[in-house]
């Protein structure tokens, strides 16, 4: 099926699980996953609500094509009032769940309320039933996932569940899935404890069917993997290097912010890179990088397998840690090393790996790590607050033991899980959180990259790379190369990259595809498995809709246009060396344009005449 | 004159012997362009997809033809790569 016409609806408070049809007049206007379930949200959520409370909702959602033989067909995410920024958030996972829940016959599942007791949902086809978790309460994500797995003896069933770091409140916690997947940003793990949520396991039998026009999806899907594999990106480069390629690449262009973005460049870059990763070391002669690794449907394949160093001292005399697991990725890596400072490749993995077992995003765990690295330097805090460790940057021993310490719960935790924002805030250092809407900044630094800063800024989950991703165009020439420093076209540039993501993000697809693919591969696979027109034009507006829709909620939710803006660091203090020498983010240039590429008014509110434009 | 080279990826295996990870110095003639450096290492036109001088990006044809070097630059060259 394309769409299975069908959604769970699981009240946490009443314990109950029901089954309702979709909403096709909305499936028509957004798609599915991300564009349908913010509908859903927006018209079932007061945007003023409390993220962390009963009445906020948390939606699981597929694509149309999650489950299909699309390539990279098997996405799904995470829907709801972020608690991080009070924004709207959507997080996109990969693995193997959202497949699982299309063949178990559900587009989305909807929870809403909140559980007396720890609880995890089982949903077995058209079966699904609350069970209790109150074993499972304290664990982490991979005890968790091992748990209920030994439980129900399906080594088929697929699993997205907490760690202990959402059940300590962490702001920024992730939901993991088949064990080192996440729907990471903006702490959609945290809203799924706050519901007494533990689990969600899941194994579906019923496979996919019902797709509009069967031959014409074949022969859309098989061109669309041909163009994949004939891509010298997605065929060759993803797949050897993964996103870790990037690191030597953006420091070589003079975009690569360091600790904590006080400096951009950082000389240990090379030792924390994809070509790192891939040397042989000389305790047993094995690289980190084991393998790489696909998710559901996927032809591209660009996920790192990793081991650390069975000698290094982070798991010397832990054999739990000494196996391979999800590796570096390009922005775990920068945030867990070029911005805490720390070039020690072993270190970071096994760092990551830690954030994969107790689930939160390492990118908002690192940059507030960064942040208290630069308070814990300039004086502001002191071994006192941090449990005795002297937390420099650089310095990779006390970054592992603070994240030890951190995911257990220990001193130093309930700040630092706050995230930058209100971390700095709290020890009255505002200016050195780098955050847009109280969201940590990836991996790529606005005074270097302008497009990019001005898609942190605009991005309505605050700041992400992944609502916009400009750096295709303006570092590496994809579909076409622009110039890091103009700001000319940027306005437009972040409009048409925001928009085509937000579709891209609704189907069902990784938006690694749009590497090789245009949206003229995209649209012939959506409209063969979709009834309805779904031809490129229809769906750059589907995209731009889901766009103002997501706006509409943070409008709605008390953001304005002085919430699209980037960190006086960022907008004042230059960079230092480097080709990019010199720079500052341009924003005040770009953002009045994108305004008014957007059909928006000057002070960023969506007019009627827009509204009505797209349908909302 | 001596140039740095970094060449990165896939493109490592065209550098010549040496200890560095990605880097070598290099001598060559005092009038070489950028596109008979590359091709001088037996880098395809389709394979050097990012060219930096010394990080300033250099786009392919023309003005890799004319960009002549001057002593001490460094050239960096990816295959095409992506990430995010």
């Amino acid at each position: 099926m394309s769409w299975t016409r069908k959604i769970l609806r699981v009240d946490l408070s009443k314990g109950s699980c029901k089954s309702e049809p979709l909403n096709m007049e909305w499936a028509k206007l957004y798609l599915g996953q991300r564009g349908l379930a913010s509908k859903y949200l927006s018209e079932e959520v007061d945007p003023k609500c409390d993220a962390l409370g009963p009445d906020n909702k948390m939606i699981m959602a597929t694509g149309p094509l999650t489950g299909t033989m699309a390539s990279t067909g098997g996405r799904y995410s995470v829907i709801t009032k972020g608690p991080l920024t009070g924004a709207i958030a959507c997080s996109n996972s990969g693995g193997f769940f959202g497949a699982e829940l299309k063949y178990a016959g559900w587009d989305m599942i909807i929870f809403e309320g909140k559980s007396d007791k720890p609880v995890y949902l089982l949903v077995q086809d058209d079966k699904a039933e609350l069970r209790s978790a109150e074993h499972l309460w304290g664990k982490t994500a991979w005890a968790t996932d091992d748990s209920i797995h030994a439980t129900h003896q399906d080594p088929q069933m697929r699993v997205a569940c907490i760690g202990r770091t959402a059940e300590n409140g962490c702001l920024y916690a992730a939901i993991m899935n088949d064990r080192h997947r996440a729907a990471g940003r903006s702490g959609v793990g945290t809203v799924m404890a706050s519901k007494n949520l533990k689990a969600v396991a899941v194994r579906g039998t019923q496979g996919i069917g019902n797709v509009d026009d069967a031959e014409a999806f074949a022969s859309a899907t098989n061109d669309g993997k041909a163009v994949l594999a004939e891509n010298a990106v997605t065929g060759q480069g993803l797949p050897a290097y993964g996103t870790q390629v990037l690191m030597n690449v953006i420091n070589g262009v003079g975009g690569l912010p360091a600790r904590n973005m006080r400096d951009v460049g950082f000389e240990g870059a090379e030792h924390i890179s994809a070509e790192a990763m891939a040397e042989p070391r000389k305790s047993d002669g094995k690289p980190n990088l084991t393998t790489n690794g696909a998710c559901f449907g996927c032809t591209i394949a660009c996920g790192r397998i990793s081991t650390v160093d069975p000698t290094h001292f982070s798991v010397k005399d832990k054999p739990q840690y000494q196996g391979s697991s999800g590796g570096l990725e390009y922005e775990a890596a920068w945030s867990l090393g070029a911005d805490t400072g720390i070039d020690d490749l072993d270190a970071i993995t096994y760092v990551n790996f830690l954030c994969n077992e107790d689930g939160m995003d390492p990118i908002s765990y690192g940059a507030t790590v960064a942040a208290a690295m630069e308070m814990f330097e300039d004086g502001v805090i002191t071994t006192k607050e941090t449990g005795g460790i002297e937390l420099r940057f650089g310095d990779a021993k006390a970054f592992v033991a603070l994240t030890e310490q951190f995911v257990s719960g220990g001193a130093f935790s309930a700040d630092l899980g706050m995230g930058s924002k209100r971390l700095t805030e709290k020890y009255g250092k505002p200016d050195l959180s780098m955050t847009v809407k109280g969201q940590e900044f990836p991996a790529y630094d606005p005074r270097g990259i302008q497009g990019i800063g001005l898609n942190y800024a605009t991005s309505n989950r605050g700041a992400c790379h992944l609502r916009g991703y400009t750096i295709a165009s303006e570092v590496l020439g994809i579909p076409v190369k622009t110039e890091l420093n103009d700001t000319d076209g940027k306005a437009e540039l972040v409009k048409a990259f925001q928009d085509a993501t937000a579709l891209v993000d609704s189907a069902g697809l990784c938006i690694f595809t749009t590497f090789a693919w245009g949206m003229d591969n995209i649209a012939p696979q959506i409209d063969a498995a979709c009834e309805g027109d779904w031809s490129v034009e229809n769906c750059l507006e589907t995209g731009e809709r889901i766009w103002n829709m997501e706006r509409l909620f943070n409008e709605a939710a008390g953001f304005t246009a002085d919430d699209d803006k980037l960190p006086k660091r960022l907008l004042e203090e230059a960079i230092k060396h480097g080709p990019t020498k010199g720079q500052v983010s341009r924003l005040g240039e770009m953002l009045p344009k994108y305004y008014e590429a957007r059909g928006w008014t000057a002070d960023g509110k969506i007019p009627d005449e827009t509204r009505q434009r797209l349908s909302l | 004159m001596n140039l740095n080279i970094e060449f990165y990826a896939s493109l490592m295996k065209y550098l010549p012997p040496g200890k560095s990870r990605f880097r070598r110095e290099v001598k060559v003639d005092d009038d070489i362009t950028l596109s008979r450096l590359i091709s001088q290492f037996h880098i395809s036109e389709a394979e050097a997809h990012l060219v930096l001088v010394n990080g300033h990006f250099v786009n392919c044809g023309e003005d890799r033809a004319q960009r002549k070097l001057t002593e001490g630059d460094t050239v960096s060259i990816w295959p095409p790569v992506a990430g995010g």
